[in-house]
């Protein structure tokens, strides 16, 4: 998928491929402009095109190729297969409605249920997502609720046709570090409870490490690396993983300088020949300028694109 | 929201007593003599003209005759013109044909511009927002009288469609052309301002939640789209009625309607300030309700907006 500019064609996403099951909770991690989102909205299909336009691939949903339907399959899909949530609820939810009525909507277009059990349903998933006075909550506007119960309200209008799939892009990015927690314990619930698969956009290693049960992390439009949470966090098989892992702060290194990567990531535009991390990878080497690392397997179900992974794992 | 609405009409007061002094004021300072041509060939009669200064209070200050004026405005009383004829007479009859006329073209105005706004703005540079583009900006060229002398000779004489002008039953089926006529620089603007607001909305992350949702994409645009984008369209409508009345003066000569636009024209010839201010008067209400219905509107639109 690309985004066609005056400047260029922006080439987002590059050969992305990852795949989530009912119950498991897949993290895609990267920095900002590493593609995670429009990946996300490119499944959701609501990409703002233009400028952004889909060029080739599949996005498959019980084996059946999403980008070939037509729309109104794909309509059917948003919301009771796969659903999101996204960053900020404030601008995310209509401001002129009630919280209550644009999660009724859902069970009154969708389930063509009358106003009083569309109703009713709304406020039971309001009390499942732990807003407190559900019923008086119903008829508030998005402004009147505080940025936790936003979002909560924003995951139970996402889960009210009960998705299979869940996409939370950043849910909890705009919150407070006390409400993020119990925004991210929420969707943890949620998802054990309904055995949903969650796929979890975030930036935030923290954040990752306690939900995830895997891990993909993207760089420049590409997945360089995909691993189990465990795995990638004890032994990270590309430079990029390991330069994310040792930029956590740490409390054992109190006073010391925070490390980083150096560098910016590249221009999507104009992306470095080669591996898109050589510029900024310290292992690098003259392969690295010329041939691109596929994402090739460097041990059961995980996988690595760098010329040099094999290395990595096999190292204590 | 009661002590809101209070001390909105409380604001009425001083504004309207300003403007309605500068009206009274403007008449009695345009110089002629009401009584030129009043008595045939000659002059008039020294007594007559000393009879009716009395009757009129026409040599007092023009404070003191406003003051009057006023008084007996409060009492539903607009005053009578030189002729003795009741200006509250003039009113009923004139305005409520002047009143048809501009609902009519504030409903097509409204219809069709937010048409046109919504279906340019979903669809920017496309073959049909460029044709809208080109006859809003025609619309907004050509002098109102132009498109009305058209029109009727057009659909009214030509093609014999419509009657070219208004009987004095002002059915509705007659009052479309000057209707559209009437509304049509208007029209332009809504059709612009809708287009404008549409298309800034249409990528709005609350638009792409409900596609998220998968909600039928009438309902996407209808409820969750339409909704917003309409404030500030619903705004330009409301204080466009006073507009519309007041502007409606060529369209009501063009059309033979009967309405204020045609008293205010012969009583500003004949000099019949009572006449005047009082049209103008009533126009000026007209202009401060709606403004005061417009701000209300705001609230029940905008759930963000509280007053208090």
């Amino acid at each position: 998928m690309e985004f066609r500019t005056r400047d260029g064609v922006a080439k987002v996403i590059n050969g992305v491929t990852y795949h989530v099951d009912a119950g498991e909770t897949l993290a895609v991690l990267g920095e900002s402009g590493s593609g995670k989102s429009v990946t996300a909205q490119t499944v959701m299909g609501i990409l703002d095109t233009p400028p952004g336009f889909v060029t080739g691939g599949q996005v498959r949903f019980h084996g059946k190729d999403m980008l070939t339907m037509s729309d109104e399959e794909r309509r059917r899909i948003r919301g009771e297969g796969i659903a999101m949530i996204f960053q900020d609820a404030l601008s995310a939810l209509n401001p002129v409605f009630t919280v209550g009525f644009q999660i009724a909507e859902q069970f009154r277009v969708r389930r063509g249920m009358g106003r009083a059990e569309a109703k009713k349903r709304a406020i039971e998933m309001l009390d499942q997502v732990k807003i407190p006075n559900a019923k008086s909550r119903f008829s508030q506007y998005p402004h009147q609720f505080s940025g936790g119960m936003r979002q909560r309200a924003m995951i139970a209008m996402s889960l009210a046709l009960d998705p299979e799939v869940l996409i939370a892009d950043e849910p909890t990015t705009a919150l407070d570090v006390t409400v993020q927690a119990q925004i991210m314990d929420l969707l943890a619930e949620l998802q054990r409870e309904r055995q949903m698969g969650l796929i979890l956009i975030t930036h935030d290693l923290g954040v990752v490490a306690d939900v995830a049960d895997r891990i993909a992390v993207m760089y420049a439009g590409r997945i360089v690396e995909e691993a189990d949470v465990y795995e990638l966090y004890a032994k990270p098989a590309h430079p990029y993983t390991i330069g994310l892992l040792e930029s956590i702060p740490r409390l054992d290194e109190k006073g010391q300088e925070l490390r980083t990567i150096k560098g910016l990531p590249p221009n999507l535009m104009n992306i470095p020949p080669g591996c898109p991390f050589n510029p900024r990878c310290p292992m690098a080497q003259p392969v690295c300028r010329e041939k691109i690392p596929p994402l090739l397997q460097v041990a059961p179900g995980r996988a690595s694109a760098c010329h040099f992974a094999e290395e990595l794992v096999s190292r204590d | 929201m009661g002590r809101y609405l209070l001390r909105r009409l409380l604001q009425l007061v001083p504004v309207f007593i300003g403007t309605t002094f500068l009206i009274y004021w403007l008449v009695w300072s345009v110089p002629g003599d009401p009584f030129a041509g009043k008595c045939g060939e000659r002059r008039c009669p020294e007594q007559y003209v000393a009879f009716m200064t009395e009757k009129y209070q026409l040599d007092q200050p023009v404070l003191v005759q406003y003051a009057h004026y006023m008084q007996n405005l409060f009492q539903g009383d607009f005053g009578e013109t030189f002729s003795g004829r009741s200006v509250n007479d003039i009113i009923v009859a004139a305005y409520p044909n002047t009143l048809k006329l501009a609902l009519v073209a504030l409903a097509i105005e409204a219809l069709i511009g937010i048409t046109a706004g919504v279906l340019t703005g979903l669809r920017r540079n496309g073959f049909l927002d460029n044709l809208v583009l080109v006859s809003t900006l025609f619309l907004i060229a050509l002098p109102v009288f132009v498109i009305g002398f058209v029109l009727q000779w057009l659909l009214g004489v030509q093609w014999g469609i419509v009657r070219p002008t208004v009987s004095s039953e002002m059915r509705l089926t007659e009052l479309l052309v000057p209707g559209f006529v009437l509304g049509s620089a208007s029209m332009a603007y809504v059709a612009r301002l809708a287009r404008t607001s549409i298309a800034e909305n249409r990528r709005a992350d609350y638009v792409r939640t409900a596609i998220a949702k998968g909600l039928p994409m009438r309902r996407v645009v209808g409820v969750h789209l339409l909704r917003n984008s309409l404030i500030p369209v619903v705004t330009l409508l409301g204080t466009d009625l006073g507009a519309l009345m007041g502007g409606a003066i060529v369209t009501e000569g063009i059309f033979a309607v009967n309405g204020i636009g045609r008293e205010v024209y012969r009583a500003i010839v004949t000099k019949e300030s009572a006449t005047v201010v009082s049209i103008v008067v009533v126009l000026v209400l007209v202009y401060l309700v709606m403004n005061l219905l417009v701000d209300l509107l705001y609230a029940a639109l905008d759930p963000r907006i509280r007053y208090e």
